[in-house]
């Protein structure tokens, strides 16, 4: 079974919202069969290392199997929150889309179940292996 | 029991500053379906409350929802001819002021004063409540410049307005839910411990409470998630049933989406834990809600589950903290980002010791900057705005980073231009808890005059 790798966006959507310095993101499958590689594939241990920069004190996944969802809730990654921090977006906004571009293995299959451009692919190689 | 028709709950604002177009077709769409109905406006983010204060500090009149004629102005009359409720928490920091500007107004329109009701109880900045915060917050406390200190109370004294008769119910700081959950149970009369029903309402409340956000805003994202008509996007409308589920939906003919996911995003928005989503009126648990698309944008919100209400109430305390400096240049053509770069390191060294000192290039790198994003080598970036921030406690200190950033027009890098400098006062945040009992809440009406 042959796989790509494709950018969490075309697998799922998201949304950040902001209470001080916790930030939390959802984590929403665009399709019901796309669901199981995202709870196998986008775990606690991924979003601690693709938000690694910010150093969370701690990372929590929060499933939602009716909704095909999944809630992240990450501490002290605001830059002290909207009262302390120098970044431009103050209430952690844009971090959504850091989320979604964590690498994720698709078999070809389900490919017909992402959304967005086919060319938006992680180029990988040849025996499927992310480079 | 006698069955209750569909009570409905139209949000026209989603913060202090939203659309002041956006309550006329929602009013309209209330009218149309005809029915009980509320117009909600929810305009008080943390900080808010804060902000209000200050300005009452320096005008007793003021601290109110600084739009508040603007957003009443346009449906006020066709409010009060077809009976559309109107419940806010836009009184803020001087809810008692808003209703008398609400008074006013109605007559300066030519309108019968409505019934107007104001909810008291969450404002604790005043002395008599020091000694509560003082022991909810202990040290932590000690030495701070309080600028405002609010419990986020419930739903009960907005019903009990309601049932008493209000047209327009205002409040300060309310939990944003409660809002809705305040007319949905003086409409059904359910008990106010009949969690499960408070539950839905309270996530009908939370669907509401962005405005635009459950209806296609902060959601497009082109190529990927489209939504038509983004400019005149259409706010959200909840029918809510006897049993607390919704239909989420907005007025015919406005711009935006509503689907299962623009619902599932916000759903999920500023929630931590699915299973407890803790409000002063109930434990709201959505880890088995399920989201149904009924037609074009019509979805059904159900599966919620409640449970019993916290004993505390959260207090925010807003305390002076400082001052926010930034400053921004920009630097265009040939070399623009070495010259963005040198200006900065000329910054760093200029303003050395006076504490960590954000650099932002614009244009290459700034958001994202430090997150293992694309932050390339010094590149080729041939437009790039430097912009720098820093937070210091003293005035003096802080005004330094734009007097430093000026100065570059005439000692920075060649062909440097567009200076803009901002200084702002910051506000500090502390939450406790406090016990419910010390934080009585109520309402009273607006003597007719």
């Amino acid at each position: 079974m042959t796989k790509l790798t494709v950018p969490l966006h075309r697998a799922a959507h998201g949304r950040t919202g902001d209470k001080g310095n916790r930030s939390n993101i959802s984590v929403i499958a665009w399709h019901p069969l796309l669901w199981p590689l995202l709870v196998e594939q986008i775990t606690e241990a991924a979003v601690l290392q693709r938000f690694a920069g910010r150093r969370p004190s701690a990372v929590k996944r929060y499933l939602l199997p009716q909704l095909q969802a999944m809630n992240f809730v990450l501490d002290e990654v605001l830059d002290g929150g909207v009262n302390d921090a120098l970044n431009l977006d103050s209430h952690g906004k844009a971090l959504s889309f850091l989320l979604l571009d964590l690498p994720l293995l698709v078999p070809d299959e389900l490919a017909q179940y992402l959304i967005g451009p086919a060319t938006d692919v992680i180029p990988t190689t040849p025996s499927g292996d992310k480079t | 029991m006698e069955r209750r028709a569909v009570l409905r709950v139209g949000c026209a604002a989603g913060f202090s500053g939203d659309r002041t177009d956006a309550a006329a077709p929602v009013v309209e769409a209330l009218i149309a379906a005809g029915g009980p109905a509320v117009l909600i406006f929810e305009t008080l983010a943390e900080r808010t409350l804060a902000l209000a204060q200050l300005a009452r500090r320096s005008d007793a009149e003021a601290g109110y929802e600084p739009l508040l004629d603007a957003l009443l102005r346009p449906v006020l009359a066709r409010c009060l001819e077809h009976g559309v409720r109107i419940v806010s928490n836009f009184g803020a920091a001087n809810p008692q002021g808003a209703a008398w500007r609400i008074a006013a107004l109605a007559r300066e329109l030519g309108l019968r004063v409505p019934r107007i009701a104001v909810v008291q109880g969450d404002d604790l900045g005043d002395a008599a409540h020091r000694g509560l915060l003082d022991q909810a917050l202990g040290a932590a406390i000690q030495g701070l410049n309080i600028v405002s200190a609010n419990a986020y109370i419930g739903a009960e004294a907005i019903a009990d307005a309601l049932l008493a008769g209000a047209e327009i119910v205002v409040c300060g700081r309310v939990a944003d839910p409660s809002l809705t959950v305040g007319p949905a149970l003086a409409h059904f009369g359910w008990a106010r411990d009949d969690w499960d029903r408070l539950a839905r309402a309270t996530m009908a409340g939370h669907l509401l409470e962005c405005g635009a956000q459950v209806s296609g805003g902060y959601y497009a994202d082109p190529g990927y998630k489209d939504v038509p008509g983004l400019a005149w996007l259409g706010y959200p409308v909840a029918e809510i049933d006897e049993s607390g589920d919704c239909v989420i939906t907005k007025p015919a003919g406005s711009g935006g989406r509503i689907d299962a996911h623009t619902v599932k995003e916000q759903l999920l928005y500023e929630v931590h834990d699915p299973a407890a989503y803790l409000t002063p009126d109930v434990v709201a648990d959505i880890s088995a809600a399920t989201v149904t698309e009924l037609g074009p944008d019509r979805v059904l919100l159900s599966g919620v589950r409640g449970h019993a209400r916290p004993a505390e109430l959260k207090v925010n305390v807003c305390h002076e903290n400082g001052w926010l400096a930034e400053a921004e240049i920009s630097y265009a053509g040939a070399r623009a980002e070495a010259r963005a770069r040198l200006a900065a390191e000329v910054l760093r060294e200029r303003l050395q010791g006076l504490g960590p000192l954000r650099v932002d290039l614009i244009g290459v790198i700034s958001v994202l900057a430090g997150d293992g994003e694309a932050a390339p080598p010094a590149g080729e970036a041939r437009d790039v705005r430097l912009r720098v921030a820093l937070n210091h406690a003293e005035r003096a200190s802080a005004e330094r980073v734009g007097r430093e950033v000026t100065a570059l027009y005439t000692c920075g890098p060649a062909g440097g231009g567009g200076v803009r400098t901002a200084l702002r006062p910051r506000l500090g945040t502390l939450s406790c808890l406090v016990p419910r009992g010390q934080v009585p809440c109520s309402y009273s009406f607006v003597a007719a005059e």
